[in-house]
């Protein structure tokens, strides 16, 4: 597997809702490693990647919220100048539109979280040009 | 199935002459009562002057305002110790209406309801949970009356306390039952929540919805949620309560059962009867109850009348859907919107859930909140977005103007435990 799962959280844009997510995350014992919102006048999109989706999903769900995962990338970079732009460009060669995109740094490692059109597609090209694509597991360990 | 056959199928002329001789019966007892006695004497009118059905026209019109101000007893046309039963209205608008029953009375709304649930085919066999609220609120005691009348085995479990009434239709097979439509909405989502698919788990087949207007997108919502018949029912506590009107097993429109009730549509603003098939304020007479008869009642409920005759046989008119009550109209920038007409749009649309509010604030700003279907979520927050340009756009094609649309979280609007409230207006005009 060359794809991760994020989980994206549908909450309204008020005092404490972002603070009930992750009240119900920490009580699940579950990790977060990076986290993104995008907000829209009323209402915003949490996205955070964790280490077991699944169990952080369903938890979101029955506590009643909207939640749902998507399968997203993660690539490590060097942590110098040009590193994004390498991945970039590899992917606008294939004529793959970046969504999405994160990143986080750990430990003098640069991540970057991608969302793309056909993941497993630009994850497949990014290990066929030397990228290292992370897996949930290695994802958590950084 | 019929519960009275002769009756309910009784030729139009014979049903016509009944309704004049009870008409004139009853004016005859109103003569008793103060208030009727005084307005008989200012336009002259006397029972002998009842010559025809359009004679009606002459009797003079009965408001919620004439119930408030002869509250408690004033309008009582029998002796005080032959009154079995009281029931009231809310309150909500000020002081509550009082409606007597005597014994006669609590007999006759029992059978008009016997009548309803035997013409959509309840029988004996079948057990009626009524999850309507019971005191004062007719919904409860008086449906619970006509439901044993039928013979079927009655739970009286009242709203709310999702728990107990799923446990309830569990262990005692509840194949009936009574209940709100916003609770409706609201308990087939709770079990879903649960995991209880109601046609593999549960005995349910029937439901009788009424007490709040409610449109046939949300009675469709409700069938296809909890996995039964949902039939329309119509009534006010001045009447009766429930029993006024309800839908046959050809669901399209309610019989008002006209041997008890005169009913004429007109418009509210005029007082002149509708056209044919015309909308307009449904005007109810009871004719056929002792404690506390109304003339010409004005009930606000807007309905038109569907005059062709019924495949089913009974010959009593039907009443279409209520579509509004003519003081339920909310106008914002000057333009008249009925709250089903919102309901109407939002309950066709899948990705938004069964519950909404309707806030209207400051200089005249309309906001309509609906929660989000978490089924509808993809993650992305640009579709999120759309869907709320969606909701609103189709608003606006119905309303002829756009309100705000705030989608939110599912289960964060406040839940009804008797009618739900669905307009709150804090404007500052």
């Amino acid at each position: 597997m060359n794809t991760v799962k994020l989980l994206a959280v549908f909450a309204e844009n008020r005092p404490g809702q972002a603070a009930r997510v992750t009240g119900i995350l920490a009580r699940a014992n579950i990790n977060i490693r990076c986290v993104t919102v995008a907000s829209s006048g009323t209402f915003g999109v949490m996205k955070l990647l964790v280490n077991d989706p699944d169990l952080a999903c369903s938890t979101l769900q029955h506590e009643g919220f909207a939640a749902t995962l998507t399968d997203v990338i993660a690539v490590e970079m060097p942590d110098k100048p040009g590193a994004l732009h390498s991945v970039a460009e590899c992917l606008a060669d294939h004529d793959i539109n970046l969504a999405n995109t994160s990143g986080f740094v750990a430990n003098n490692r640069a991540i970057l979280v991608v969302e793309v059109q056909d993941s497993t597609r630009a994850g497949d090209i990014l290990k066929e040009h030397g990228f290292h694509v992370l897996t949930q597991e290695e994802t958590m360990a950084v | 199935m019929f519960w009275h056959q002769e009756m309910e199928t009784l030729a139009r002329p014979a049903l016509e002459s009944l309704q004049l001789e009870r008409l004139r019966d009853t004016v005859r007892r109103l003569e008793r009562v103060p208030f009727y006695r005084a307005k008989f004497r200012e336009s002259g009118v006397t029972p002998e002057a009842i010559k025809s059905a359009a004679d009606i026209r002459r009797l003079p019109f009965t408001t919620a305002a004439d119930l408030r101000e002869n509250y408690p007893d004033k309008l009582l046309a029998i002796p005080r110790d032959e009154v079995m039963r009281l029931h009231t209205t809310s309150g909500s608008t000020g002081k509550p209406k009082a409606v007597f029953f005597s014994k006669r009375d609590v007999d006759t709304a029992a059978d008009l309801i016997a009548r309803a649930l035997c013409m959509t085919g309840v029988t004996r066999r079948d057990v009626f949970q009524n999850m309507m609220s019971y005191g004062l609120f007719t919904g409860g005691l008086v449906m619970h009356y006509g439901a044993e009348k039928v013979g079927c085995m009655v739970i009286p479990a009242g709203p709310g306390t999702s728990e107990r009434q799923l446990l309830l239709m569990q262990d005692f097979g509840t194949s009936v039952i009574h209940i709100l439509p916003s609770y409706a909405l609201y308990f087939a989502d709770f079990l879903e929540k649960k995991g209880v698919d109601p046609r593999k788990s549960l005995a349910l087949r029937k439901a009788f919805v009424g007490a709040e207007a409610h449109t046939e997108e949300t009675k469709r919502k409700i069938e296809a949620a909890l996995g039964l018949d949902v039939y329309n029912s119509y009534g006010l506590t001045e009447m009766n309560g429930p029993g006024v009107a309800f839908e046959c097993e050809g669901k399209c429109g309610m019989h008002l059962w006209e041997d008890n009730f005169v009913l004429e549509i007109i418009n509210p603003k005029t007082c002149e009867p509708a056209g044919e098939g015309e909308t307009g304020e449904l005007v109810l007479t009871s004719i056929n109850r002792e404690a506390m008869p109304l003339l010409r009642y004005r009930t606000r409920d807007l309905t038109s009348l569907i005059s062709e005759p019924c495949p089913c046989g009974r010959t009593h008119r039907r009443i279409r859907r209520i579509t509004g009550r003519s003081d339920d109209m909310l106008i914002v920038r000057g333009v008249n919107i009925f709250p089903q007409q919102i309901e109407r749009v939002l309950m066709a649309m899948p990705q938004i859930g069964r519950n909404y509010l309707i806030l209207l604030e400051g200089l005249d700003e309309m906001t309509v909140k609906v929660e989000l279907s978490p089924a509808a979520f993809d993650g992305e927050v640009g579709h999120v977005a759309d869907l709320q340009n969606e909701v609103a756009e189709k608003l606006r094609a119905e309303l002829w103007l756009r309100p705000k649309v705030d989608l939110v979280a599912s289960g964060s609007l406040p839940i009804a435990e008797g009618k739900a409230k669905r307009v709150i207006d804090r404007r500052s005009l």
